[in-house]
């Protein structure tokens, strides 16, 4: 593997990849390939490579009839055009019929932060992961991209992918076996779990190293697929923790968090917080200036976490 | 025309009186359906299914067959009753049409019978699925077309036309869209509901190869047929002038009201008498 200098990077060297090995991949953007780094898929595999221009509805539609065709289409736009203009086709075309297409929502959450909200994709879990048959991935590096990608070409059906678009440090390394459903536990803990997925990972460890230094033992769980959810480790975490931090670059609304709270108030009913955006329209700014508003950054979570232990 | 010609015209028009009868019986017996809409496009289906299309109802699956897809699914009787008649299933299986589990539900369902290939229902998604069949055959340099029924108010929906760029962008000359031109959709006349007109210009500006025929005469239908794909390397658009509830004298003087309707037993027999005179009268 080569050039996981980044997340899309990842997700670019993974499809040439995939490409190399079998002949029924295929990519579409909708001119979005830069974005997407498949500019040097479109150079290998010129003839697989497919320009729709700024339509994602037809875009999802053509994948659907290239799958009918014996394809395996990987499409992929920014995530707000890619789950929303789209998720009509997607959820009605795709999902209904489990046909076997991949989507990927590049550059999700706070990527393009002083653009507005326009650009600023905290929906498309909640989104996706109401559609049937869909399976959800937030991938929290770049080898787990990379992987995850690998893992989307194998499985037989459609699957949704959440990509951000800033550098993350590295969590795993060629080792890791990354598992459609298996959620995985990054750091031992007994006081209380904070479950991360995307780049609220790295935030999560960051926040797991300030409270450990205030004696509080943190579980990590990294759920990269929210859907179907890795009940069982969610499930030991909630026995043996007994308090719940969720914490997302998504709106709180239908997340992640809710698909954790959803499962465990009819399983196993613990205090939870669930962090993320609330229901308002973020401002413009820096990346750092929304995370701390939000309270998704180290301090934010550490800080949410110590209220947590101490609410009743 | 030669004889052979003309006793093929009179046997297709037969094969297509039985369809429409098909598709008011079975909104009788059920109570529902998208009868008006259906019976816009018999005559079309029945050159399609009956002569111009390579397909095998004892093959349904048969790789290099000519691909169909409903992108106006709502007026399934008539596919179902084409299906039917052409002996991709049997009448008990028609007659589950919005039955309990049906395999025939209001919209095709992929998989739900044998000939049904692609899922529609939502306007707009099915020209948008064929654009990528169209290519995806034209790839693997597949011999087989692919032809799509598209109806005048679906036309409406962006979809269809963000369909039509790429298909002339990817100059598929395997794609022959059939536009089911009958002039009305749910809110009232097309033209008072949302203007299409000038609808062949739109299709020829947007790069692809029109011809007009009025959807009803069959002699003209199997001739633009015939011709199509009319062009190599561009895609071709057949514009079937059309009546909604053509055939029913009832339901093409009151197509609003018919949209989704099904005649009570009482009114069977008049539909029934207005089709045995429509048809022929041809």
């Amino acid at each position: 593997m080569e050039n996981l200098a980044g997340i899309r990077d990842s997700y670019g060297a993974a499809i040439v990849e995939l490409a190399e090995e079998n002949e029924r991949i295929v990519t579409l953007a909708s001119d979005s390939k830069f974005s997407s780094k498949l500019d040097v898929f479109e150079k290998k595999f010129p003839d697989r490579f497919f320009e729709v221009g700024i339509c994602e509805q037809n875009m999802v539609g053509m994948a659907a009839g290239l799958s009918l065709t014996g394809k395996i289409p990987f499409v992929s736009a920014i995530a707000c055009f890619m789950s929303m203009r789209a998720f009509e086709i997607v959820r009605t075309t795709v999902g209904y019929p489990k046909l076997n297409v991949k989507i990927v929502g590049m550059s999700a959450g706070f990527a393009y932060p002083q653009l507005g909200a326009t650009h600023t994709c905290l929906e498309d879990v909640s989104i996706m992961r109401a559609a049937s048959n869909i399976t959800v991935i937030s991938p929290a590096d770049n080898m787990e991209t990379y992987l995850a990608t690998k893992a989307m070409a194998a499985y037989e059906g459609p699957v949704y992918m959440r990509l951000g678009r800033h550098p993350v440090p590295d969590i795993y390394d060629d080792s890791y076996e990354f598992v459609i459903g298996k959620a995985t536990l990054l750091r031992a803990g007994t006081d209380v779990t904070i479950i991360a997925a995307g780049p609220a990972v790295t935030f999560a460890l960051e926040a797991h190293d300030l409270l450990k230094k205030e004696g509080i033992g943190a579980r990590v769980i990294n759920l990269s697929t929210i859907k179907p959810l890795d009940e069982e480790l969610i499930a030991a975490a909630a026995a043996e923790t007994q308090r719940i931090l969720t914490v997302e670059v998504h709106n709180i609304a239908g997340g992640m968090g809710s698909a954790v709270a959803e499962f465990l108030v009819q399983n196993n009913p613990v205090k939870m917080k669930m962090l993320g955006i609330p229901n308002e329209t973020p401002p413009a700014g820096p990346r750092e200036m929304l995370l701390e508003r939000y309270g998704l950054n180290a301090s934010g979570i550490a800080k949410a976490t110590r209220r947590l232990l101490e609410s009743k | 025309m030669s004889e052979s010609r003309d006793k093929l015209i009179k046997k297709l028009k037969a094969q297509a009186y039985q369809i429409q009868q098909d598709i008011v019986k079975l909104a009788v017996d059920i109570g529902e359906g998208h009868c008006a809409s259906a019976l816009s496009i018999a005559d079309i289906l029945t050159a399609l299914y009956f002569h111009r299309m390579n397909v095998d109802p004892k093959n349904p699956n048969m790789e290099n067959r000519d691909r169909f897809v409903l992108s106006k699914g709502h007026a399934c009787q008539a596919l179902y009753a084409a299906l039917y008649r052409a002996g991709f299933f049997d009448r008990e299986k028609l007659y589950t049409f919005l039955g309990p589990n049906t395999g025939l539900p209001g919209h095709p369902l992929r998989g739900g019978a044998p000939g049904v290939e692609v899922s529609t229902g939502s306007l707009g998604h099915g020209i948008s699925v064929c654009v990528g069949m169209a290519l995806g055959a034209k790839m693997d340099k597949k011999k087989y077309n692919v032809f799509a029924i598209v109806g005048d108010g679906e036309s409406n929906e962006g979809i269809v036309w963000e369909a039509a760029l790429a298909a002339a962008h990817y100059k598929l000359g395997n794609l022959i869209v059939i536009l089911d031109r009958n002039r009305h959709q749910c809110d009232g006349p097309s033209e008072n509901v949302m203007n299409l007109d000038p609808v062949k210009e739109k299709w020829e500006s947007f790069g692809w190869e029109v011809k007009t025929c009025d959807g009803h005469n069959m002699a003209e239908l199997l001739e633009v047929l015939d011709q199509a794909p009319f062009c190599c390397d561009k895609p071709s658009l057949v514009l079937a002038e059309t009546v909604k509830g053509h055939g029913v004298d009832f339901m093409s003087d009151n197509a609003i009201a018919w949209h989704y309707r099904a005649p009570s037993k009482e009114e069977l027999e008049k539909a029934l008498d207005s089709l045995a005179a429509a048809y022929d009268c041809q």
